[in-house]
This record gives structure tokens, sequence and C-alpha cells, in this order.
């Protein structure tokens, strides 16, 4: 396990021991309601090197990316970029990821602009 | 003044008037916008990965062919301009990723982060500037009542985007009056649509935009406006309020809307 808390520091490139616990980015979070593991919480577990839970946390697959905890973070932590390194973690790996392309015609609709299937493919495959 | 010009892959697609707008109104203002040969998609979201090389690439060689013309490189989409200004400061800061991703440019002078990357908005804002913007509008859109959507992508992270204040942005309302239009400033105007979360999961994506157009129509604004496709395209779904493009508004100011579109 402390191999891949090792990881995802590296991927981050985010030291977790910065954090104060002060709750500003689960507080700016516009998914926070959405996520079992809040984003204070995730920087946490990567401290404990609890990531087998962060693995199966959906809060993985809830986070935007609009950079409003990192925006907002005053010790740097940046705890977007610690979710998002969770998350290449796991679709770096054949088979975990979150997007195929067999799901996307049924997701499509006449107005798809071809920026939402770009993006979608970046945060849910490699 | 010429500029290198990256449209991106949605502007030539469902976002046509988005490019269109932002080149008549360029001819307008006295400004070209030379649009870069061979540029690839940028890929839509900033690869926040550290590690991330290859993903980076398409952005590097759009800046490195700007670098080569000696211009400086405009952007239009907030997506677009966001990967652009990211990795670009990412190969002037990062001596990682400035020496991997040279490895695979095989240029005779590695890029460094040498092009000034522009929002077409800041173009407006500090190279046309906006008392000289409010000098050419012809057709003024007085009375009308336009609520700015920032989104996220323009704005943070502020220490590298250093696009506006990223709490308290004011482009976008100061762009409104030049155009002889009443900016309304509601709460919700840089809080995230949902972004890619859309194609998968719309539901959440519904339930922010929905807040989001509640908060611009709570404050009487009549439309909103974006320089973002799948901002657009997420809170055109709520239905309360028209979303347009920046570069509509101002054709429209500019009496170049009508014609050949």
């Amino acid at each position: 396990m402390s191999k891949q808390s090792e990881l995802i520091k590296e991927i981050s490139g985010v030291n977790p021991l910065k954090c104060m616990k002060c709750g500003k980015c689960s507080a700016s979070c516009p998914s926070f309601n959405e996520m079992d593991i809040k984003p204070h919480q995730f920087v946490s577990y990567v401290q404990n090197e609890d990531i087998e839970a962060l693995t199966q946390s959906k809060s993985l697959w809830k986070c935007l990316s609009c950079f409003a905890c990192v925006e907002r973070c005053p010790r740097g932590v940046k705890p977007g970029k610690l979710i998002d390194a969770a998350r290449q973690v796991l679709i770096r790996q054949r088979g975990q990821e979150g997007l195929t392309a067999n799901e996307i015609p049924a997701l499509l609709d006449d107005e798809t602009p071809q920026q939402l299937l770009m993006s979608a493919f970046r945060k849910y495959r490699r | 003044m010429k500029y290198s010009y990256y449209p991106g892959c949605t502007l030539r697609n469902k976002a046509k008037d988005l490019d269109l707008y932002a080149r008549k109104c360029a001819v307008a203002l006295g400004f070209e916008l030379e649009e870069l040969t061979d540029w690839q998609c940028c890929g839509g979201v900033y690869p926040l990965g550290s590690d991330e090389i290859a993903s980076k690439l398409p952005s590097v060689r759009a800046l490195n062919d700007a670098k080569q013309k000696g211009q400086d490189l405009v952007a239009v989409c907030s997506a677009c301009y966001h990967v652009l200004k990211r990795v670009n400061d990412d190969m002037a800061n990062v001596a990682d990723i400035q020496t991997r991703a040279n490895n695979y440019m095989a240029l005779e002078e590695p890029y460094k982060g040498e092009t000034a990357v522009l929002h077409f908005l800041e173009v407006l804002r500090d190279r046309v500037g906006f008392e000289e913007l409010k000098k050419k509008v012809v057709n003024p859109l007085t009375g009308r009542k336009i609520g700015a959507y920032y989104g996220c992508l323009l704005l943070r992270p502020s220490d590298v985007m250093a696009f506006d204040d990223p709490e308290n942005p004011t482009i976008l309302e100061d762009f409104i009056r030049a155009l002889g239009a009443t900016p309304v400033v509601y709460p919700y105007r840089n809080e995230c649509c949902g972004g890619y979360i859309s194609l998968k999961e719309p539901n959440l994506a519904a339930s922010m935009c929905d807040k989001i157009t509640s908060s611009a129509a709570g404050f009487e604004a009549d439309c909103l406006v974006t320089a973002c496709p799948l901002c657009k395209y997420n809170l055109n779904k709520s239905g309360k309020l028209p979303i347009v493009y920046f570069t509509e508004l101002l054709a429209e100011a500019l009496g170049v809307k009508e014609g050949d579109k």
C-alpha cells in the first residue's frame, strides 16, 4: 500500500503533510455532497497511506477539476491534484478505465461539443 | 498587429459562432488572427499528473510554432487557453518537463516557454483597450442586462493563469460595459458548470448549472455570456436563460454580426 501512496505523491507533486486541516477545500468543493470521502479527508487518507479506501471511493469520480480547492488552499496542498493522481493510479492500469469506447454513442446528443468528449477521455482514460 | 491563432477542435464544429465572430471582430478592431497551420487538439483538460508528457505535446507544438513566427498566441476557447497557458508555464519553469518534452520535438533550439499566451478577452483589455473598444461600438447594447459567466478555466489556478482576480473578476463586466450593456453581478459567476461530468452524469452537471442560471435570473440577467463551449452546452440544458458567446455580443455591438454567416 505504501508504494501506491508514494506513487500518488509523485504523480501529484503534492506533500499532504503540509495540510493544516482548515477544511477550506471541502467548503469550496461543488461536488462535496456527492463525495463519500471529502477533499480534506482525502488528504488524510494519503497521509495515512490508506490508499485502498481511496481507490474504491466514489469521490474519485466526482472531482470536476474546477480548481477551487487548489486556488483556495492556504498551504499549497492542492487536494484536486491528489484526487486526480489517485485516479491516475487506477486508470493507468488496463481494464480500470472509467469510460469505454462502447459506452460513448449512447451518451451523445446533437449538441455534444467535441470538447466534452476530449475532456472526458482525458479524465476517465489513459 | 498580427497574432498566431489557435482555434481548437470545438470551434471547428459545435462552436463555429465562437470562432467566426472572433475573426470578424478582429478585422473590425484592426488586428489579425493568423491561424496556425497543423495545430492539434489541446486535449480539453490540462493533464494534472506531473509525470505527463505526451499529452502536453500538442500544446508545445503550437506554442513553438507561434515562437517561430515571432507572434503571441491567441485562443478564444477557455479550455484551449487554459491548457496552452499551463503547458507553457511548465515549459518555462519545470526543468524535467522542459527537457523531456523537447526530447520529442527535434528542434534546433529547444522550446522554453518563450511564447506569450493570450485569451481574446485579454487582447481586448490589454492591447486594444476597453476605452478604444467602446469608441468602435456602432450598435451599443443599451438596456441589455447581461451576466458574465466565468466558470473555472479562465481564472484558476490564478498563480499560473494570471487572467484576473480569481474570486472577484471584472474583465467580462468591463467588456459588457464597453459594449453599452449593463453587467449583472451574481454570486455563482465563477462556480463550476460540471465540466466533463455531464457526459456520464448529466444530472450532477444539471444541478450545478441550475444554481448558476437561477442565481443569474434572480438578479434579473437577460442572458449569460461565456467563452467556453462546454459551459455553454451544460448551462443551455437548464433552459432558464439564453447563453451566448462573448464574441457574438461583440460582433453585434461592432455591427459585423450579419452577413456571410
